[in-house]
């Protein structure tokens, strides 16, 4: 476990168990994300990821541990509270309604306003120059902020989506597999959103299972399997290698690759057979071992 | 979209492509399917009923009047459609209320606008009911108010036959306080020597009164937010659960409201007033271009749907058409308007 004496936490989540009836969620759980920093959350389908995320964004209570807000211990009842602390979170796939503008979007749930009484309402020019200010800063250009979310890309949405939270003034992101759907190009640009994101202060917290997308970005790295934390890890003190065995259990995947090469080797004489020709079984038969 | 500008530069707008056009925009408006149906409608029924009184004053009054009453409805509907749910159990709140109104005033010798005030509160309660038990046990709003259909007319008709022996209560006009609210909800306004209803003031002032709530108002953010993304708009921490019980108060008070335009205008209620009104509300709204999905549509197309409605309804009778055709036209109608919205929703996401 790596400390940074001159980094500001801004939550700490220590010693967290949750269950779900029997189900063990997560056991023994730690993780501080700094201002300035990404902190990447990597594990499997099932490590318990999505469930450490919803603690942290107030949907869950921790059956056990501490959870502490700029060194002040909290307790949330929704997730409007961490909201409301400067804690968003970026769903994947919840974060926008797609026939809405993107203006309408980006101000939903926190609609500027003019005018008093019955005749307050919704600032829609105040909006429309926002969204397109923000937009801009994070290097996102769209020709019409009235049109709908749904004509962006996913790239494009994600990134709205991470601009709409910055703005609303998130001091924690947290951001739940931004880049899980998204093809490699798509991908790198959300990755300079979230660079961005931490050039202003913010402290990332990024979920994801793709070590390739994690590790450009991260500074810090922890790694859940199956409930329980393998540990923090700053990023000069891991290589992109050892954070691949960690996620997947280093033993299950040798095992894994020694199976593929069988299955590769059955399939060759397989098809050796069928074509009539003999050939020994030594030789091509190998596919290239897993990184 | 090019992403390969320096991240920090602003955007220039003269690298940006070229905004659709405005007619092109227009098209996409959710209500422009209604207008077009609208001009339509009206062309046809000029035609083959022109001679025959579509085209006066008193064919005008007389179609708006069935719009006006379907239109209140539709446009309270559309904005819970919007919120992505249905309210099926309007029709026998028009009922319940109706009943109300009559039974406290005539049986209980309750002043007229007391009764209307009585008959309120039971609409807020009803609709204060479907919305929590739609919102905490997240059942399918359908099936919620289709039970609530049914429980409040067997309601009205159990309680009213115990009450009265009756199924209809009248002789309201001589009470009193009922000569103060028939000038509210069911006088004429004399313009151009034809009498317009009341109720059609009453449907375009809700109509400006919902897009303009719509459109220009938190709330209405929060009325597609909620309809197109429950997660999403609760994340982003909008009041869902408060969003989604007002649209079924809203819809519940305007049956109430119809409810007394009816019983002020006929000076009596029925137990079955109001059958069938919650699907030609839904057959108005989606002809207005609302979707079914929710998230996507527009209280003035509702307006408009409910315009085509009475146009097309009292077209028939000008005509001098069998009027057991008008159902038959009306589903056309409401297939047609499903097929168009289909096509001008893939259009929305894809123009770029």
């Amino acid at each position: 476990m790596s400390e940074n004496p001159t980094a500001v936490p801004a939550v700490q989540l220590r010693d967290i168990c949750k269950y779900f009836g029997t189900v063990v969620a997560l056991e023994h759980v730690d993780i501080t994300a700094y201002y300035g920093e990404v902190h990447c959350l990597l594990g499997d389908n099932g490590a318990g990821k999505s469930t450490l995320i919803k603690i942290i964004s107030g949907v869950f209570q921790p059956e056990r541990g501490e959870y502490l807000f700029e060194n002040q211990p909290v307790r949330f009842s929704s997730p409007r509270d961490a909201l409301d602390l400067g804690i968003a979170t970026v769903y994947q796939d919840l974060a926008m309604i797609s026939l809405m503008s993107i203006s309408r979007n980006f101000f939903l749930g926190s609609e500027p306003t003019k005018g008093w009484g019955p005749f307050k309402r919704f600032d829609l020019q105040l909006a429309d120059q926002v969204t397109r200010e923000e937009l801009g800063k994070m290097g996102i250009k769209v020709r019409d902020t009235q049109q709908a979310v749904g004509t962006l890309s996913g790239g494009e949405r994600q990134s709205v989506a991470i601009a709409r939270a910055v703005y609303n003034g998130a001091k924690v992101l947290i951001l739940d597999e931004p880049t899980a759907a998204l093809g490699v190009k798509e991908a790198g640009v959300v990755l300079r959103y979230i660079a961005q994101a931490r050039a202003r202060g913010i402290a990332v917290i990024f979920i994801t299972h793709n070590v390739h997308h994690a590790y450009p970005v991260g500074d810090r790295f922890t790694i859940l399997n199956r409930g329980t934390s393998y540990g923090t890890f700053l990023k000069q003190d891991v290589t992109r290698e050892q954070v691949v065995e960690m996620m997947a259990g280093g033993q299950e995947l040798e095992e894994l690759g020694h199976e593929l090469e069988e299955f590769a080797r059955v399939d060759n004489l397989a098809v050796e057979r069928r074509e009539g020709r003999a050939i020994a079984a030594e030789g091509s038969a190998h596919l290239p071992p897993p990184n | 979209m090019s992403q390969t500008a320096p991240a920090t530069a602003p955007p220039t707008t003269d690298e940006l492509p070229a905004a659709p056009s405005l007619l092109k925009r227009l098209l996409l408006k959710p209500e422009m399917g209604a207008i077009a149906g609208a001009i339509v409608v009206w062309i046809i029924f000029a035609v083959i009923a022109g001679d025959r009184g579509f085209l006066t004053l008193r064919g005008a009054a007389n179609y708006l009047e069935v719009s006006a009453e379907l239109g209140i409805l539709a446009v309270a509907v559309a904005l819970l459609m919007i919120g992505g749910e249905f309210d099926l159990s309007i029709g026998s709140i028009i009922g319940g209320c109706g009943m109300i109104i009559a039974i406290l005033s005539s049986e209980y010798g309750w002043n007229y606008w007391a009764a209307i005030a009585a008959s309120a509160v039971f609409a807020v309660v009803v609709g204060v009911i479907n919305g929590v038990v739609v919102v905490k046990t997240g059942l399918p709003s359908f099936i919620v108010t289709l039970a609530m259909l049914f429980m409040v007319r067997g309601a009205t008709i159990g309680i009213t036959r115990q009450i009265t022996g009756r199924t209809q209560v009248g002789g309201l006009k001589s009470l009193p306080g009922f000569e103060t609210a028939d000038t509210i909800f069911s006088s004429k306004i004399h313009l151009f020597g034809n009498n317009f209803a009341i109720s059609i003031v009453w449907w375009l002032a809700l109509t400006v009164v919902a897009t303009w709530v719509l459109l220009r108002t938190r709330f209405g953010n929060w009325i597609p937010g909620v309809g197109g993304s429950l997660q999403a708009s609760r994340n982003l921490g909008v009041p869902t659960t408060r969003v989604k019980i007002l649209l079924f108060v809203c819809t519940a008070l305007s049956a109430w409201l119809v409810a007394t335009i009816q019983v002020t205008s006929f000076g009596g209620a029925d137990v079955l007033r109001g059958t069938y009104r919650e699907f030609y509300a839904i057959v108005a709204v989606v002809i207005g271009g609302t979707l079914l999905t929710g998230g996507y549509g527009s209280a003035l197309g509702a307006a408009l749907g409910a315009l085509i409605f009475g146009m097309v309804q009292q077209g028939i009778i000008f005509a001098g058409i069998d009027a057991d055709w008008f159902q038959f036209v009306l589903g056309g109608m409401l297939l047609g308007a499903v097929l168009i919205n289909r096509f001008v929703r893939s259009r929305a996401v894809l123009v770029r």
